[in-house]
């Protein structure tokens, strides 16, 4: 196909974006709607949003924001945005457009729910932050495979094995042997997908949902059977947040990125490393060479399987270490199936995010925040049912999957390379 | 440098690829390797580069046995390959393209972007290859892409150059253009394999002739001497005739109108730009084009597999606009699809399951609940006679068969009832000669019993020798319209390049 045909002129809508367009408009609609009838005529006094905690060197006011009043500001933004979209569209600014509205709804969402009380904003963000940690390993570990053309649908397996693996090596022999112990355990099961995969040609889906199902069993199982009666097994250190000198101090941004612990440092790490990595290296243009078209990089003397390989078992490590966030970077003991679908999640932010680190990270924390802020909810006394609150990052997975975020072309050829 | 081949034979399950093939090349001459497809060109490449290893043989370089376990060892011994499908990602640009596998970094494995883009530089400028190391490989038309092959290839020092079929894709001034730069890479001393099965071609710009047929090399010619009909024969086996022969055409009543038809393709660009044409009873209309023009898009929305966005399909006076496939089928339309295997075809299913495809759900075939079997291999049996597919029996799946055989059997299928339509895209890509030449004659003979004929064609001289009218697309419209009579490839070679 030439160029002419793929590409078209700057402006010009395509049908399918134009459907996209009217579509997304009509969500801005509902939602400022939604937003004036639910908040803006349901909210009566003013909320108050903590904004430092009181241990703080640098103290800030906490504003106060009347729930109604900001209400009607938002749906009159959300209906301009609607109207805009209707009409002209954003073109390549869409999805952050949409990320903005979406954040002003939960904004004027919060001033309801905290209407006549104080909510600590800075609590609930460094816990979004937090809770974004295993979504973005996730998210990253996939699209490590599929850069060079392997879905890894086995994330959720590889989290959990790493949660468990994390739990009982950090138990017995400290929290550093625990965190290296759950990436092994997860690059293990990467060699398994790859062997499945690249050897086999087994279809990745099916090998991927395998290793779900065995580790889900396997330590649902040693856990009932096992650590139930060891529980000095199941006790493994956490590892506590510090703070970062000076970068800590700044007035909420400080609290919520810098002073944290060091799972939330690697996800910084991580997102950096393997965006320069990806994009700037002599690896990364094999790699994704070989995820866009292997023959191209076999003919060139590339060696495939091996940059398959190699890439599944990195991703394998970085699900692994994610996992141990589960217990060492959190609750310090193993559940079963205590990863709940964060590596699912993981997989919508990864697609959400377009395959790139930097985008990972920001979907990440979409999902980090929906799930903070049924947690933080919770604790409001709020007329929504608390199993409403918790179904909150799952209903964003379905919004964000189910095509708001709009056809994005995967970067790979998935299918099974054949030497010939 | 002289590179020898020598006793090559490659077998694959059933059929010898190459049988002891023999050949030799030294730097600063042309040699064309000339066969049909399916002779093992393509197969014997593959070995010299490392992709396949032979059976039996051996390669020397300069006197020395060679051991290639894979390109990388083919690259390093100086042999270049230009592969029919571009080995190019799509994504990246060309310099990242260029240096793929031979990055040059800076320290840690860091790409140094700017040195690739500097070598593509130097190469296109000593050359006369210019192309823009920024650009992205999808936004460029073919032509470039395989510039861009070339300047890979030159970029590893490859002293022998081997280029497979690569005229395929070009049009007629293209394939100009490149004929200059490979004699260009001749005069500085390079070696150039040509593979391709273009007679005309081989006479123009090889130095020695080879030719090749079922596996094994059954001649040599000297270009000087050779003629078109001398070289065909010895390619096929048996004198060809390389003309169709057809009366002149007699168009009766319209029976496919298209107007003012816009089709967007899958990344909601315009595929098809306001086309409008007729194609009446008793004449055959040919649409040529460089591939990617809006053909596939023009014939999937004519036959609704595609959704078309404005504009109407009349067929026989019904408005057929976004129909089903099955009541386009059912109005009396014969589809030949572009890529038999893919949309001809169900690989895995045998002939006869193949034969009754489009008719499976009708009587005699199924009596609405169950098939009936018997009746199927009846009809199968009669249109494997009738149309000389060769297979030993309609039980063995569609995979089996030869390209030519496959393309036969969905000419069966599609010809073998009473037709007022038919749409063939590429009737005859990638298919022997013989078979050619079988289907040129029932497509003709369709036209003949009354039919409307509508040809799509990459093969400019497969458009020139079967249509009565000829349309040619470029960039999603047509922008030309004439006879065969009243034109010339050249000509034809300007419109597809968008010269109006």
């Amino acid at each position: 196909m030439t160029a002419t045909l793929t590409q078209h002129a700057e402006g010009v809508r395509s049908p399918a974006e134009i459907r996209r367009s009217r579509v997304l408009a009509i969500v801005y609609l509902v939602l400022a709607v939604l937003v004036l009838v639910a908040f803006g005529f349901g909210s009566e006094g003013s909320a108050t949003f903590v904004l430092s905690r009181p241990g703080d060197a640098i103290q800030v006011g906490s504003p106060t924001i009347p729930g109604s009043g900001l209400a009607f500001v938002v749906s009159a933004v959300l209906a301009f945005l609607g109207a805009r979209q209707w009409m002209a569209g954003f073109g390549s600014r869409t999805n952050l457009v949409l990320a903005i509205g979406l954040g002003l709804v939960a904004f004027s969402f919060l001033a309801w729910a905290a209407d006549g009380a104080s909510f600590s904003l800075v609590g609930l963000l460094q816990e979004a932050m937090k809770r974004a940690v295993p979504i973005t390993f996730g998210a990253v570990s996939g699209l490590l495979c599929e850069r060079t053309g392997i879905i890894n649908i086995g994330i959720e397996g590889m989290l959990l094995a790493g949660a468990f693996t994390g739990a009982i090596v950090g138990s017995t022999l400290g929290a550093a042997a625990g965190m290296i112990g759950a990436a092994l355990v997860g690059g293990l099961l990467a060699v398994l997908l790859a062997v499945l995969t690249v050897k086999y040609r087994v279809d990745q889906i099916i090998a991927g949902v395998v290793i779900n199902i065995f580790v889900l069993g396997l330590t649902s199982f040693y856990t009932s059977q096992f650590l139930v009666e060891n529980p000095a097994l199941n006790n493994a250190p956490i590892m506590r947040a510090f703070g970062i000198p000076i970068l800590s101090d700044i007035p909420l941004i400080g609290p919520v990125l810098f002073d944290q612990n060091i799972f939330v440092y690697g996800m910084y790490v991580l997102v950096g490393v393997t965006s320069f990595a990806l994009f700037r290296t002599k690896w990364g243009l094999r790699t994704r060479a070989v995820g866009e078209k292997p023959r191209a990089a076999d003919t060139v003397g590339i060696h495939v399987f091996r940059m398959k390989y190699l890439n599944v078992i990195m991703g394998g490590l970085v699900a692994g270490f994610g996992g141990a966030y589960f217990t060492i970077g959190s609750v310090g003991r193993f559940d079963e199936n205590m990863t709940a679908g964060r590596g699912f999640i993981g997989l919508a932010a990864m697609i959400f995010g377009r395959w790139h680190p930097v985008g990972a990270i920001s979907a990440a924390l979409v999902f980090g925040l929906a799930d903070s802020l049924q947690v933080k909810l919770g604790i409001l006394d709020t007329p929504i049912p608390s199993e409403f609150l918790a179904m909150a990052p799952y209903l964003v997975t379905i919004v964000v999957v189910a095509g708001l975020v709009g056809r994005s072309r995967p970067p790979s050829d998935y299918t099974a390379y054949v030497k010939e | 440098m002289k590179l020898e081949l020598k006793g090559i034979t490659k077998r694959f399950p059933g059929v010898v690829a190459n049988d002891h093939v023999d050949l030799e090349i030294e730097t600063g001459e042309i040699l064309c390797l000339l066969g049909e497809n399916g002779a093992g060109k393509s197969t014997l490449m593959n070995i010299l580069y490392g992709l396949y290893s032979a059976d039996e043989g051996e390669i020397l370089i300069d006197g020395e046995v060679q051991h290639f376990a894979g390109p990388g060892d083919a690259i390093a011994a100086g042999i270049g390959m230009v592969h029919q499908h571009f080995m190019l990602v799509p994504v990246f640009t060309v310099a990242e393209n260029v240096v793929l596998g031979v990055e040059p970094t800076t320290t840690g494995g860091v790409l140094d972007i700017n040195e690739a883009r500097e070598d593509v530089r130097q190469i296109s400028n000593q050359y006369n290859l210019a192309v823009d190391p920024d650009a992205v490989i999808e936004d460029l038309p073919v032509g470039i892409q395989q510039r861009v092959e070339i300047i890979k290839v030159l970029f590893r020092d490859a002293e022998i150059l081997v280029f497979d079929e690569p005229t395929a894709v070009l049009t007629p001034q293209e394939v100009d253009e490149f004929f200059k730069i490979i004699d260009k890479l001749k005069d500085d001393g390079k070696g150039i394999i040509f593979i391709t099965h273009k007679l005309k071609e081989v006479l123009e710009v090889a130095d020695r002739i080879a030719v090749l047929r079922r596996g094994a090399v059954v001649g040599s010619a000297d270009p000087a001497t050779a003629t078109e009909s001398g070289l065909a024969e010895m390619m096929v086996g048996r004198p060809v005739d390389l003309k169709v022969d057809k009366s002149e055409a007699d168009p009766k009543d319209v029976v496919l109108s298209v107007k003012n038809l816009t089709v967007t393709n899958l990344f909601g660009g315009t595929a098809v730009d306001d086309v409008s044409f007729e194609v009446r009873r008793n004449e055959i209309v040919g649409i040529a084009g460089v591939q990617g023009n809006g053909q596939t898009e023009l014939v999937e929305a004519l036959t609704g597999l595609r959704e078309i966005a404005a504009g109407t399909v009349i067929i026989k006076g019904e408005d057929h606009t976004n129909s089903t496939p099955r009541q386009i089928h059912d109005s009396g339309v014969a589809h030949v699809p572009e890529d038999r295997q893919r949309s001809g075809l169900v690989l895995g299913f045998s002939l006869t399951e193949n034969f009754v495809l489009d008719s499976y759900y009708q009587k005699p075939f199924s009596d609405g609940i169950k098939m009936d079997w018997k009746r199927s291999r009846s009809e199968a049996e009669r249109l494997i006679e009738e149309f000389d597919v060769r297979t030993p029996s309609s039980e063995i799946p569609a995979s089996n068969l030869s390209g030519g055989n496959q393309q036969k059997v969905i000419v069966a299928r599609e010809f073998g009832r009473q037709v007022d339509l038919v749409i063939a895209s590429q009737p005859t890509r990638g298919i022997d000669v013989g078979s050619i030449e079988f289907i040129h004659e029932r497509i003709i003979e369709e036209r003949d019993a009354g039919a409307a004929v509508l040809i799509v064609s990459t093969e400019l001289d497969e458009v020139m020798a079967l249509s009565d009218r000829i349309l040619v697309m470029f960039d999603g419209k047509v922008v030309a319209e004439t006879k065969p009579s009243e034109t010339t490839n050249t000509e034809l070679g300007l419109y597809m390049a968008g010269a109006s």
